[in-house]
């Protein structure tokens, strides 16, 4: 497929996404009620719903959609393997052990900001810990060692919740549960701050890092024979992407799927020229998570689906098709 | 441009013994440089050493006298091409977007390719006759066919420079020649060529000199009459030969004896 038509494609879904998601809701409201709403204030209730309900969601789940995939494309290039997602080095875990512990300890409700700190929290440790271990020579970091280290450390945190979890309440267990599976329910301007503030920068830097990465993805003593700093974008690459989906899972939880099966759509249907690949990417899980979510948020309305369960549900069998029709492509 | 190691010595760690153990070499401007030995005498290890791609435990590598950590390493990409032994794709890529890649020193950091570089691309191509392969998945290449486009990627470097290490493996004999006879003409036109190869015959006729390494030291050094000689090459590789003029080529054969020949 062609990339610009890949490119108006997904901006096409993400804008009709975007504007299903205001217009629609569990509280109907008709269109002309919506638009009061974005332009001057009539009516309360109505404002609130639009203003502080579903247009906080729909940017958070611009941001975590597009980061995650962006930094599961980088992970991708990077670690060289083709099964890499944001999750792969802990972070999710790590960010899991923050939430559970607040969760756990009824410190959920010392505000908004208690729940994506912890969650933030955990994940940085993860990561300081995996990039250590994988660090430890001194020398050249071993992506090898990283995956490893990461799906260790992994395992550690699963131990942890599981743990925390057997020693808590039932009400306690049933948050938790909610939290790992992923929502954008409890957006606020305060989640799409946080989330921007770092997302927004973190995605131009990887974009500018695109050529090297082309590169990366031939070898690492190729990339370095051919004039790249493949220590430096390594680590600053690995960092970023580390840090964006630690800035994910922070305010939305674990939400799965999108960091795996769109940076390989995209892959599919235009090559793995990273120019090209990294900021697609990042458009085509903006528009794939606003879409499941406004889906979740709609199809047994007014229960909420959990976002994950869509996420697999639409991204399982698109990414399938797609998968049977590049092989028999070749 | 000219090579050099000076007591160049790189132990790995956890290693027994270091893989280079005081090398000292200088390959000269413009000279199409084989360099030859045993298994695990280091012959990689020094083609990375030169390239600056390994920290040595002591000594030091130069390239035109310069250290070479102190090059910058797109303005070295630009002066030197270098092929790795075997590279492994992460993913998909096409025979154009791998040549291309040869032209990342060149560019900026978000300069598209100009018209000097598609030229570059499309020398480099047919340089390694390839041309017709533009479109393929590299992946789907015969390993001749892609060990050309991994040398047409250095070639679209224009370096002045060319190092190979074993690019000639597992090739079979008009491939093989055809690779030497391009290293050979690149050298003709001024390119320092330095070729990691297991070819003894092959190396004794192409090369202007010859590395012999065994156990990461120096085992012999010259021209290929001097290194091609029976009894260095049974010492180095533990193993009787018997070294004769081809009649064909006037330049020394090797044959491996069975046991018990003499």
């Amino acid at each position: 497929m062609n990339r610009l038509t890949l490119a108006t494609l997904l901006g096409v879904t993400l804008t009709i996404s975007v504007l299903a998601g205001v217009r629609f809701g569990s509280v109907p409201l008709t269109t002309s009620q919506v638009f009061a709403a974005l332009t001057a204030g009539d009516v309360e209730m109505h404002r609130d719903i639009v203003l502080q309900l579903r247009l906080p969601r729909i940017l958070l789940g611009v941001l975590v959609g597009g980061g995650l995939a962006l930094a599961g494309a980088t992970f991708q290039a990077l670690l060289r393997n083709p099964l890499a997602e944001p999750y792969i080095l802990g972070i999710s875990g790590g960010a899991s052990v923050g939430a559970v512990t607040v969760l756990a300890l009824g410190w959920a409700g010392l505000g908004s900001w208690s729940l994506p700190l912890a969650a933030f929290a955990g994940a940085l440790l993860a990561i300081v810990l995996v990039f250590r271990v994988a660090t430890a020579t001194g020398q050249a970091m071993d992506v090898r060692v990283l995956l490893l280290a990461g799906v260790v450390v992994a395992a550690f945190f699963s131990a942890c919740i599981a743990f925390i979890l057997s020693v808590s309440s039932a009400r306690t267990v049933q948050s938790v549960v909610l939290w790992i599976m992923g929502s954008l329910a409890n957006a606020s301007w305060q989640s799409v701050l946080l989330a921007a503030v770092y997302t927004v920068p973190a995605a131009v830097v990887l974009i500018a890092l695109a050529r090297p990465l082309n590169l990366m993805a031939i070898g690492e003593e190729t990339a370095h024979y051919l004039g790249a700093d493949v220590e430096g974008v390594k680590r600053t690459a690995l960092v970023i992407a580390a840090l964006i989906t630690a800035a994910g899972v922070a305010v939305a939880g674990v939400i799965g799927f999108v960091g795996l099966v769109v940076p390989h759509a995209i892959r599919l249907l235009i090559g793995s020229d990273h120019r090209a690949l990294l900021p697609l990417s990042f458009l085509g899980g903006a528009a794939f998570l606003t879409l499941a979510d406004l889906i979740a948020r709609l199809a047994l309305a007014p229960t909420e689906i959990p976002i994950g369960v869509i996420t697999a549900f639409v991204g399982v069998p698109i990414f399938l098709v797609l998968l049977r029709r590049s092989l028999a492509g070749t | 441009m000219r090579f050099e190691a000076r007591d160049l010595v790189v132990r790995y760690p956890g290693a027994q013994r270091p893989a280079l153990d005081g090398i000292s070499m200088t390959v000269p401007d413009g000279c199409l440089y084989a360099v030859l030995g045993p298994n695990g005498s280091g012959k990689s290890t020094l083609m990375r050493s030169l390239m600056g791609a390994l920290e040595p435990t002591s000594g030091g590598s130069y390239i035109d006298d310069r250290e070479v950590g102190t090059w910058d390493r797109r303005e070295l990409a630009r002066a030197v091409g270098a092929v790795a032994q075997s590279e492994t794709l992460a993913f998909p890529l096409t025979v154009r977007e791998m040549v291309g890649m040869g032209r990342y020193p060149h560019l900026g950091p978000l300069a598209g390719e100009g018209d000097a570089d598609r030229e570059a691309i499309a020398t480099a191509l047919a340089e390694c006759d390839v041309t017709e392969f533009t479109a393929r998945d590299v992946t789907t290449l015969s390993g001749g066919e892609r060990q050309r486009v991994r040398i047409a990627r250095a070639l679209a470097q224009q370096p002045r420079a060319l190092v190979l290490d074993e690019p000639t493996n597992s090739l079979d004999i008009r491939h093989e020649m055809a690779i030497l006879e391009l290293l050979r003409r690149s050298a003709d036109a001024g390119l320092t060529v330095i070729v990691v190869t297991h070819g003894l015959d092959l190396a004794a006729r192409f090369a202007d000199r010859m590395l012999l390494l065994s156990q990461g030291t120096v085992a012999a050094e010259g021209t290929p009459a001097e290194v091609v000689t029976e009894q260095t090459l049974a010492g180095v590789y533990s193993w009787p030969v018997s070294v004769t003029t081809d009649p064909a080529t006037g330049t020394p054969r090797v044959t491996p004896l069975r046991d018990g020949q003499t």
